[in-house]
């Protein structure tokens, strides 16, 4: 009963604001632009390549190369829908209507993964089938062997970057701080961390790291990583959930404001 | 009803409320008043289980908040007028805190007609003026038709016209049996709203008692006598057969005395017998105003000091007198006596001017007249155009 009034209440707090659609919109495009461009400029250089990069050549992760910089403006749609409780002080008002803060707290999760997912799924599908047309004669086929568990991959990656910065956001509380640390570390630390030699053994199992394994379908040669696609993507759920209980424990416990 | 039971929340170790104890009672509006940084704001959170106190506890109904079944259908709330998303519209603001508690989305429009913001509902609340954003947060808090309403600071930003309509608002939410509790700073404020008064300073209880107690207890008549400025004999004179006759004389600053405990014929009889002119002999009431400040001066956490203003003026030229300081500034523990010509900051806005002044002064000694400031049950206001004769035989502050 509570949650259902809480997923309505949440539903209508995110569309009657201009941010979601903007930072959503923003995700959807610069993922496919992105990507397409990446496509189109990979088909060009592709008989540059040397065999080896021949064989490494993945026409699917390539569509998805957007994502890197797509995945941002998930941030921040993931970080505005719980941190804007507290900068504008609505949580006060938000947890004298629902005193259950955790009914309030996953309601309003909730909402936001489902939007995420639709919107996550479309640009990933987008991104893939558009990229494709870019490719020419080197493009993967949706029918392809693991294409497809690629493309919906890349969908759900998506859903649970912006879960992941809801955890985050819940946790810090401020709009700015929570900005100011993912975007620079999925933006740099992070494939910093996990493409330097010294630091790959711990930076594999960073959430975007150990998750975008689920959008590749060849394997680069040389790879050592010790987990499968779907065992990426289940490093980076664990992530994603330690993230939001430590928002719940935390919202909880601590004075609302 | 609230109850609160030995309330206390520290931060640290700085202490914001401190062993609170009190009862708010249903069919009655009960102001809650402090300095600003006494804890009233720490408060209404922890009644609302928003903070969690350090120890005490506080319950509405018997239940402690987050326990209350259907907490937002039975309590209403006013926190803080600007927590709202600026790029919301005041619709869909109280829409989904509608829909949060199962409230139909016809009530919004009801209760934003209730506060006169229909015509700007589907406005972006960042345009709003604090006056506005007042409604909004009050349409909030009467959204679930509450029996428990708790208003922060809500005339905060009003124009008078929005003042009055507050006042009249709780009054009547009171009326229908509902438990009202306002916080406020300013006592003039609640002398007129309020039916029980809780005063708190630093985060402790001062008072909790009816405003007509607090009246009674804490505003005391006076009267202010002036001889004339060339005898300062006479005024020496003056004080001593006063004082002789029972009465408490207190010097001000500019030379005028300060007269409690004797009614003004007898000080007019006494000057006569002393052979004393006087300039002025004039009824005084001491606010309620001066009374809080009074009660609250040694727990205001944030007092200005004079400005000394160094380095930026420059040395004044040899024989130039230094500016003389404005009486009250700076000093502590002195309150101006109300002026002349303001009337009681206090006054009712539909001042009974017809009802005979009762003047502690005007009348025999031994029977203290109790002039009631604040008049729930105030006759009808006269015609606009009442007899102007009737208020020339009226002291001054009763007006």
């Amino acid at each position: 009963m509570a949650a259902t009034q809480v997923v309505r209440s949440e539903w209508t707090k995110i569309r009657s604001v201009a941010s979601t659609v903007w930072t959503l919109s923003l995700a959807a495009v610069v993922t496919i632009a992105l990507g397409m461009l990446i496509s189109a400029l990979s088909k060009a250089e592709f008989d540059n390549l040397s065999t080896r990069d021949r064989l490494s050549f993945d026409p699917t992760f390539i569509s998805f190369a957007g994502m890197s910089l797509g995945q941002l403006a998930m941030i921040v749609f993931g970080v505005l829908v719980v941190s804007n409780e507290y900068s504008t002080g609505m949580i006060r008002v938000s947890l004298a209507a629902v005193p259950q803060r955790g009914t309030f707290l996953f309601g309003k999760i909730a909402v936001a993964t489902a939007l995420a997912l639709a919107v996550g799924m479309a640009t990933s599908f987008a991104a893939f089938f558009l990229g494709q047309a870019m490719l020419g004669e080197h493009k993967a086929s949706i029918g392809d062997d693991g294409v497809l568990r690629a493309v919906i991959g890349g969908g759900l990656y998506m859903t649970l970057i912006a879960m992941f910065s809801m955890g985050v956001a819940a946790m810090l509380r401020s709009p700015m701080l929570s900005l100011g640390i993912l975007m620079p570390f999925f933006f740099l630390i992070s494939s910093i961390l996990g493409n330097v030699d010294a630091t790959k053994k711990v930076g594999q199992f960073l959430p975007d790291q150990a998750g975008s394994k689920i959008m590749q379908v060849v394997t680069p040669i040389g790879d050592d990583t010790p987990y499968g696609p779907w065992g990426g993507l289940g490093i980076m759920a664990l992530w994603v959930v330690a993230a939001l209980i430590g928002g719940y424990v935390l919202l909880k416990r601590r004075d609302a404001q | 009803m609230i109850e609160a039971v030995g309330l206390t929340k520290r931060y640290g170790d700085k202490t914001a409320v401190y062993d609170l104890s009190f009862q708010v009672r249903p069919g009655a509006v009960t102001g809650f008043l402090g300095p600003n940084g006494s804890g009233k704001s720490t408060t209404m959170r922890m009644i609302l289980g928003l903070d969690n106190p350090s120890a005490g506890h506080v319950t509405i109904n018997g239940y402690p908040y987050r326990r209350l079944p259907n907490a937002a259908r039975h309590v209403g709330a006013l926190l803080d007028a600007k927590a709202v998303h600026g790029g919301r519209s005041a619709r869909n603001h109280l829409l989904c805190l509608a829909q949060m508690s199962g409230i139909p989305a016809r009530r919004v429009d009801e209760v934003l007609g209730v506060v006169g913001l229909h015509e700007v509902a589907r406005k972006r609340s960042k345009g709003f003026s604090l006056g506005m954003g007042q409604r909004l947060g009050i349409a909030a808090a009467l959204l679930g038709d509450p029996q428990v309403l708790l208003f922060d600071e809500p005339v905060n930003g009003l124009d008078p016209e929005g003042i009055l309509w507050v006042r009249n608002l709780m009054k009547s939410l009171a009326a229908e049996g509902r438990t009202v509790f306002v916080s406020s700073h300013l006592m003039s404020e609640m002398a007129l709203t309020a039916d029980h008064l809780i005063v708190i300073g630093r985060g402790r209880l001062l008072a909790d008692m009816s405003v007509k107690d607090f009246i009674a207890a804490n505003s005391a008549g006076f009267a202010r006598v002036r001889t004339p400025d060339t005898e300062p004999q006479a005024r020496e004179k003056l004080s001593a057969a006063l004082t002789e006759a029972g009465g408490h004389v207190l010097p001000e600053q500019d030379g005028a005395l300060r007269v409690t405990g004797l009614p003004l014929p007898r000080i007019s009889d006494i000057a006569h017998d002393n052979d004393v002119r006087l300039w002025e002999l004039s009824p005084h009431q001491a606010s309620l105003e001066e009374a809080y400040m009074r009660m609250t001066q040694s727990a205001v956490d944030y007092r200005s000091t004079t400005d000394q203003k160094a380095g930026l003026q420059q040395p004044l030229p040899p024989g130039a007198l230094p500016p003389v300081p404005v009486p009250g500034q700076g000093q502590p523990g002195w309150y101006p006596p109300p002026p002349p010509q303001q009337g009681q900051p206090y006054a009712p806005a539909q001042a009974p001017a017809g009802t005979p002044a009762a003047n502690p002064y005007a009348q025999p000694a031994g029977q203290p007249g109790q002039q009631a400031p604040q008049a729930p049950a105030a006759p009808a206001a006269p015609p606009a155009n009442a007899p102007s004769a009737d208020d020339l035989t009226k002291p001054e502050d009763a007006r």
